[in-house]
């Protein structure tokens, strides 16, 4: 009866159900358990999002062969424009000739749709969707989790990976730090008149930042970007209460024109904005993973492409476990999945949450530094750098499945 | 079979629960046995190398030792058997301490893991030949050190490999693992006598006595940075592995 695997994974999203597949390319088996409907997450209009994802994450895709279904729905970024609300100073993170592209833009839901395709084609994945977990126990020999139906599913490791609110992390009782922006991300698809150029623009107004990121055109050609807007908590009720032609009217100013006329395209979502950083991603055969293990802000683009290096990192140690006739909760692995991962997120986290924080105070003074802020990272060759191979993911000791 | 008794042995209830509870302390990666189980990754990996280079095999397979049977000799409560068995080894464990050997049966058990422990001495047990024969921080406990290896390398089977582990006799090794190691607490006190260590010249003498040609040894140092990990300086502790001459 008992169908004990390698990996019970509680959480199937981006990054947990990477994390199925590509333990399953090492023949690691799993358990995948999420709540919600994948038809419903699929369907148009769900998610409407974009993710930058760095070269470091392409490699993972290729590595766990998605890569050939995305690519036609990849729009490549080849360079980022930094502009401190359209005042003079622009920093422009372009990448030499041979170092390829920034990344490229996905929407989620063509992510999505890979995914779903490709586990389902995995006999070492056994995913439940609309599945709900009662009761979770990591012992000394395994895992298990009992579901609502009362099965009982049986692994040697357990995996959080329901994104920022993990209910198993909190009930592992390892707690974040937690700064919150009091900041929403609006995020709508926009269609605009001149080509993006495959630009990514990020706009810094003391209100909060405001990206642009390119996607492929339209099927009827029409040039697209989505964007990500952020609000004070306190103006965020009132601009989604705006009606479209002026909520559009307001997007247009902030953006001077920059793409060409622009009209608004599907439906405008809201996601509040929080900064959560935890040391500590292991727990008695349990690793984190994902937005369970480290959530930031998206301005800079990164928390799905952290996630996929926390993927990388833990098939890596799992399949050395493997080789190494190691149980997979094994704790020095684990210890080295943890140590492996910390100095990683801190930097990215701290890099992006410094960013928001230069931008985010009104004022003439802080005008001046955010220019002078910027007029650093331009002249300052190994700052940029870092900012660069950061964006592409490749700084850091890399993990092997998300090298080229 | 040699020593039924062993095998056949009953524990009674009350003695069930505390050889599991000693399992539970051998097992637990902060108690008592915390360096060990530090050390069990970084010996791993150089008995995996050894196995590949050994049998040609396949780095990557999981099942390595798939077809083979391996001796453990000193398997404490199991912590290297069961990464042997779950390579694909037959596996065979020997410690002389009856618990010991009860503790590591617990734990085999639920780690879903078929390994044949026996207590006792070696030469007593009357086990046959085995393709892989180990044994890990040992022959510095034993008195008669070429009585030891020469056991052990009766059971090494024609081709077979063996890999040896233990602590250098260094003024390094007396400061670190017999002063600063109980210290801390990292090993229970009365674990080293440092004047029963044995040199990797003394090692290499003993096994060509018994018959057995020696690799090349390699160190396991520690650094802040790397912590536990191989290494070519053997002042400290080392790993080597020895075939039939
Ligand atoms: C506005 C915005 C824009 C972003 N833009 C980018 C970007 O451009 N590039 C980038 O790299 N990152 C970006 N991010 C971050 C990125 O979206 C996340 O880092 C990423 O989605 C994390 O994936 P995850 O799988 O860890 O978590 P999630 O995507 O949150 O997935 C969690 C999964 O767990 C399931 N689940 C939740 N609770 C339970 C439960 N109790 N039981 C069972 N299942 C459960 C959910 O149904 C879901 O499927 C952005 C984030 C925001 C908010």
């Amino acid at each position: 009866m008992s169908d004990k695997r390698d990996l019970l994974i509680l959480g199937g999203g981006l990054v947990g159900m990477t994390l199925a597949i590509a333990a399953a390319k090492k023949g690691i088996s799993s358990h995948v358990v999420d709540r919600a409907d994948p038809a419903e997450l699929t369907a148009e209009g769900f998610d409407g999002r974009a993710s930058a994802i760095s070269t470091a994450s392409w490699n993972l895709f290729r590595n766990i062969d998605i890569a050939d279904a995305l690519e036609p729905f990849g729009c490549p970024i080849a360079s980022i424009a930094v502009t401190d609300g359209m005042k003079p100073g622009r920093i422009d993170f372009q990448p030499e000739e041979h170092e390829g592209t920034l990344g490229r833009m996905f929407p989620n839901r063509r992510l999505r749709l890979a995914l779903f395709e490709a586990a389902q084609g995995e006999d070492l994945i056994s995913y439940r969707p609309k599945t709900n977990v009662l009761t979770r126990h990591r012992g000394d020999h395994g895992v298990t989790a009992m579901l609502a139906d009362e099965t009982v599913l049986e692994a040697s490791l357990m995996v959080g990976a329901e994104g920022r609110l993990s209910p198993t992390r909190e009930e592992a009782g390892i707690t974040m730090a937690h700064w919150d922006y009091s900041h929403r991300a609006m995020i709508v698809g926009l269609t605009h008149s001149k080509p993006h150029e495959n630009v990514a623009w990020e706009i810094f107004y003391p209100a909060g930042p405001f990206a642009l990121l390119p996607l492929l055109d339209d099927e009827d050609g029409s040039h697209r970007s989505a964007l990500v807007w952020t609000v004070a908590e306190k103006d965020a009720a009132g601009v989604l209460a705006m009606p479209r032609s002026m909520f559009r009217a307001e997007v247009a100013k902030r953006m001077h024109g920059v793409l060409g006329e622009i009209e608004l395209q599907g439906d405008i979502s809201a996601y509040p904005l929080s900064f959560q950083h935890t040391v500590q991603i292991t727990g008695d055969r349990l690793a984190l993973v994902g937005d369970a293990a480290h959530g930031m802000h998206p301005i800079a683009g990164q928390g799905l492409n952290l996630g996929l290096r926390d993927v990388g990192a833990l098939v890596e140690v799992m399949s050395e476990a493997a080789r190494l006739g190691l149980d997979f909760g094994d704790a020095q692995m684990l210890a080295r999945y943890q140590k492996w991962r910390a100095l990683d997120s801190l930097m990215v986290m701290g890099a992006t949450d410094g960013l928001t924080r230069l931008f985010g105070i009104p004022g003439k003074l802080p005008s001046a530094i955010r220019r002078l802020g910027m007029g650093m990272v331009q002249r300052t060759p190994p700052l940029k750098r870092w900012f660069m191979d950061e964006a592409r993911g490749v700084s850091g000791e890399v993990p092997e499945l998300l090298k080229g | 079979m040699g020593d039924a008794t062993v095998a056949n042995e009953t524990i009674r209830p009350q003695e069930a629960a505390h050889f599991g509870a000693l399992a539970a302390e051998w097992w637990d990666p902060k108690g008592s046995s915390a360096m060990l189980h530090k050390l069990n990754p970084v010996r791993l990996a150089f008995i995996r190398e050894a196995i590949d280079l050994h049998w040609a095999g396949d780095i990557h397979s999981v099942k390595p030792l798939a077809g083979k049977s391996a001796l453990d000799v000193g398997c404490g409560a199991g912590l290297l058997c069961e990464p042997l068995a779950r390579l694909g080894a037959n596996v065979t464990g020997v410690d002389a301490a009856a618990e010991n050997v009860a503790a590591a049966r617990a734990h085999a058990e639920g780690s879903g893991l078929a390994i044949d422990y026996r207590h006792g001495e070696l030469g007593s047990l009357g086990l046959g030949q085995f393709d892989l024969v180990t044994s890990m921080e040992v022959i510095e406990h034993v008195a008669d050190k070429q009585a030891f290896v020469s056991g052990l390398a009766a059971h090494l089977a024609p081709g077979g490999l063996m890999v040896l582990s233990t602590p250098n006799r260094t003024l390094a090794s007396r400061a670190l693992l017999v002063g600063a190691a109980e210290a801390l607490g990292a090993v229970p006190k009365g674990t080293h006598h440092w004047e029963d260590f044995v040199t990797p010249e003394e090692l290499e003498e003993l096994l060509v006595a018994a018959g057995l040609t020696v690799g090349t040894p390699k160190g396991i140092s520690w650094s802040p940075t790397k912590g536990l990990h191989l290494s070519d300086d053997l002042a400290l502790n080392y790993i080597v592995t020895a075939q039939r001459a």
